[in-house]
């Protein structure tokens, strides 16, 4: 197997807060030594609540923030000091997708102009090879020059994702991060931009992160599947397996909470309390004030994620623990 | 069996432009009805219009009955002891429901004052018990507190208190979780129908998310610009819709187990309400049209004893339905 495209290891990012006008600062643990490899070609999906660090994550990998502590190499190299010609280079190869599609787009520009903006900007081609790359987009995004003309306004909530995607991949990227890139759209619509994804994916060879709240559609799109709480990954495997046999208690509650049609909700999981606040991190185990199977350990002792078999890995001691007794 | 709500042919036009084109919805006492549709199928828009709740640029006819005594068009006295107190909403975003500069105690009581006649300290008291009911720990101290100072589920839960004191008989839920986590939107659900165990309220739930309403209504009705298209009770919609549009949203909708599939997408978008297709409004995106779609809108006919679709292709689907029956 080739080296993975992107490595992150280990990225921390606080932010300070400070409650009323003459409160103290507090640190806002939003990141908390995360680790993932994403292979070429391979879609890693975050999920996770909100608070839970998973927009924080993408940002830090695309360098639009940098990480306090830890390191992001992508294509083996680390990234360069934002600023300078090699990081412009780098920006290049990776791009971003955003829920919002109208709140990335410029209303008062025709969206061709706003797909051709990252060739003016990184200045790739001439001026008549930017325009015959935007048809091109265009078409592969499966739109047509007429919608290009549009303004943003003129066109529907998938329409214009379909803008945002084209012109993420106008420089040709290696690499998107696409944060919640179908929540804001209709079930049918939603389909048919996940289908466009997959196939622009496998033509391209894209590599992406794919970061979303909802389960059905990571697990569609992802090959490995990372579930953070609170700044962590808690749980992370292949897209088939986790959601099939869960093992962290929250990835279970999740798992479970997560409605399908033609099952009612007898057995439900159903969590008590509100997902914690990242200024207010519990001890120990971060989800341990919700959890159903919590132990004496999990208040004082900070789980480590362990490996528990195949490529599944899990950060409770309650999991953990109980393949240590296996083993013995 | 009572009739606790029955709409006929309910229609509303904003300047001139319909945006629900008949609509009938029976419901009876206790019971919980979903809603499903993408944006602009009108579901919300329906009881907006059957409530009085629409600006009054908006043309409303047919009929909303309550109890057999017609709401539509009713004073507005008459309205007010229907709204809040008969009938009670609760919308997506509860932060924006909520006034930020009052007490929740000044909020409750003051739907408590309006619709329930109390006085003094039982209202005080009423506020706490109903805060108690929705789950709000420590209510008699939190009853001080400011919208801000509660989570986004709380504040929806206390948006559900607001809703319950005017013990109403039907509680329409306007996307009630969406704005929740996954794990929230579990506890507000299952309060929801706890509540509606113990009061014997009836529900409408209106939501986007199959599975939401799939797993907490008796019977569902699909909405497609403006018109119900298919109307049965959920577990049977559910492993076998009828109507190409309700086939379409249930095969666009990923698989949290078992193989991954690519996803059915319907092709193409809603059509816009001032362009309507004539005859089916389907039509231009269903993979089954054939001539005849395109010529009368077909309406929502039976098609077994508590199911009924809007589509030509009904007939034979009947007879298929029919046949597995009689096996």
């Amino acid at each position: 197997m080739s080296a993975p495209l992107v490595e992150v290891a280990a990225i921390s990012r606080s932010y300070s807060m400070r409650s009323g006008m003459f409160g103290r600062a507090t640190a806002v643990h939003a990141v908390d030594g995360v680790s993932l490899t994403i292979a070429r070609g391979q879609t890693l999906g975050l999920v996770g609540e909100s608070g839970s660090g998973k927009s924080t994550t993408g940002r830090i990998v695309l360098g639009l923030e940098p990480p306090d502590r830890g390191e992001v190499r992508f294509d083996g190299k680390p990234m360069a000091t934002p600023g300078t010609a090699a990081w412009r280079g780098q920006r290049a190869r990776m791009q971003m997708i955003f829920q919002d599609p109208l709140g990335a787009l410029d209303r008062r520009l025709p969206v061709a102009t706003q797909i051709r903006e990252p060739l003016d900007i990184h200045g790739l081609g001439t001026a008549s090879m930017r325009e015959e790359r935007v048809r091109e987009l265009l078409r592969a995004v499966e739109l047509t020059p007429v919608h290009g003309a549009r303004y943003p306004g003129a066109l529907s909530g998938g329409q214009r994702q379909r803008i945002v995607l084209a012109r993420a991949l106008a420089t040709k990227p290696d690499f998107l991060v696409c944060d919640e890139p179908v929540s804001a759209l209709d079930v049918s619509i939603q389909a048919q931009v996940v289908n466009l994804l997959a196939d622009l994916q496998a033509q391209l060879g894209l590599t992406l992160l794919f970061i979303s709240h909802d389960l059905r559609v990571v697990r569609q799109i992802s090959n490995i599947v990372a579930v953070m709480y609170l700044g962590r990954i808690v749980e992370i495997g292949s897209a088939d397996d986790l959601f099939a046999r869960p093992e962290h208690p929250y990835t279970q509650a999740l798992v479970s909470a997560s409605p399908a049609p033609g099952r009612r909700s007898a057995g439900r999981i159903v969590l008590s309390g509100d997902p914690p606040n990242p200024a207010a991190r519990p001890q120990g185990c971060a989800f341990h004030p919700r959890c159903p199977r919590a132990i004496a350990r999990c208040a004082s002792e900070v789980p480590a994620l362990e490996t528990v078999g195949g490529d599944r890995q899990v950060a409770c001691h309650l999991v953990t623990g109980a393949v240590t007794r296996d083993a013995a | 069996m009572p009739q606790l709500v029955s709409i006929e042919d309910l229609r509303v036009a904003f300047n001139g432009v319909p945006v629900l084109r008949g609509v009938d919805i029976a419901l009876q006492k206790g019971e919980a009805l979903g809603l499903v549709g993408e944006s602009g199928s009108g579901k919300s828009v329906t009881w907006l219009a059957a409530l009085g709740l629409l600006p009054r640029h908006a043309r409303v006819s047919g009929s909303v009955r309550l109890e057999g005594r017609e709401i539509l068009g009713a004073p507005a006295a008459e309205l007010d002891h229907v709204r809040g107190g008969r009938v009670a909403m609760i919308f997506q975003d509860p932060a924006s429901a909520l006034n930020p500069v009052l007490t929740i105690r000044r909020q409750l009581c003051e739907a408590l004052a309006l619709h329930r006649d109390l006085q003094g300290n039982a209202v005080k008291a009423e506020a706490r018990r109903l805060l108690d009911l929705v789950g709000i720990p420590d209510a008699a101290r939190r009853l001080e507190a400011y919208p801000h100072e509660f989570s986004g589920g709380q504040v929806q839960r206390i948006m559900i208190a607001m809703a319950l004191a005017g013990n109403p008989d039907l509680l329409i839920a306007d996307e009630p979780t969406t704005a929740l986590d996954a794990t929230i939107q579990a506890q507000i659900l299952e309060l929801l129908s706890t509540i509606r165990s113990e009061l014997n309220m009836a529900m409408v739930l209106i939501s986007h998310d199959l599975g939401v309403v799939a797993e907490n209504c008796d019977r569902v009705a699909v909405m497609y610009a403006g018109r119900i298209v298919e109307e049965a009770p959920s577990n049977q919609l559910f492993a076998d819709p009828v109507h190409p549009y309700a086939q379409g949203l249930i095969g666009a909708l990923p698989p949290l187990d078992g193989p991954r599939r690519r996803l059915t997408a319907i092709p193409g978008t809603v059509p816009d309400p001032a362009h309507m297709p004539g005859g089916c409004a389907f039509a231009p995106r269903c993979a089954l049209a054939s001539d005849p779609c395109g010529l009368a809108a077909p309406s929502l006919a039976p098609i077994a004893d508590d199911r009924s679709v809007a589509c030509i292709r009904a007939e034979s689907s009947r007879r298929a339905l029919l046949g597995i029956a009689a096996e």
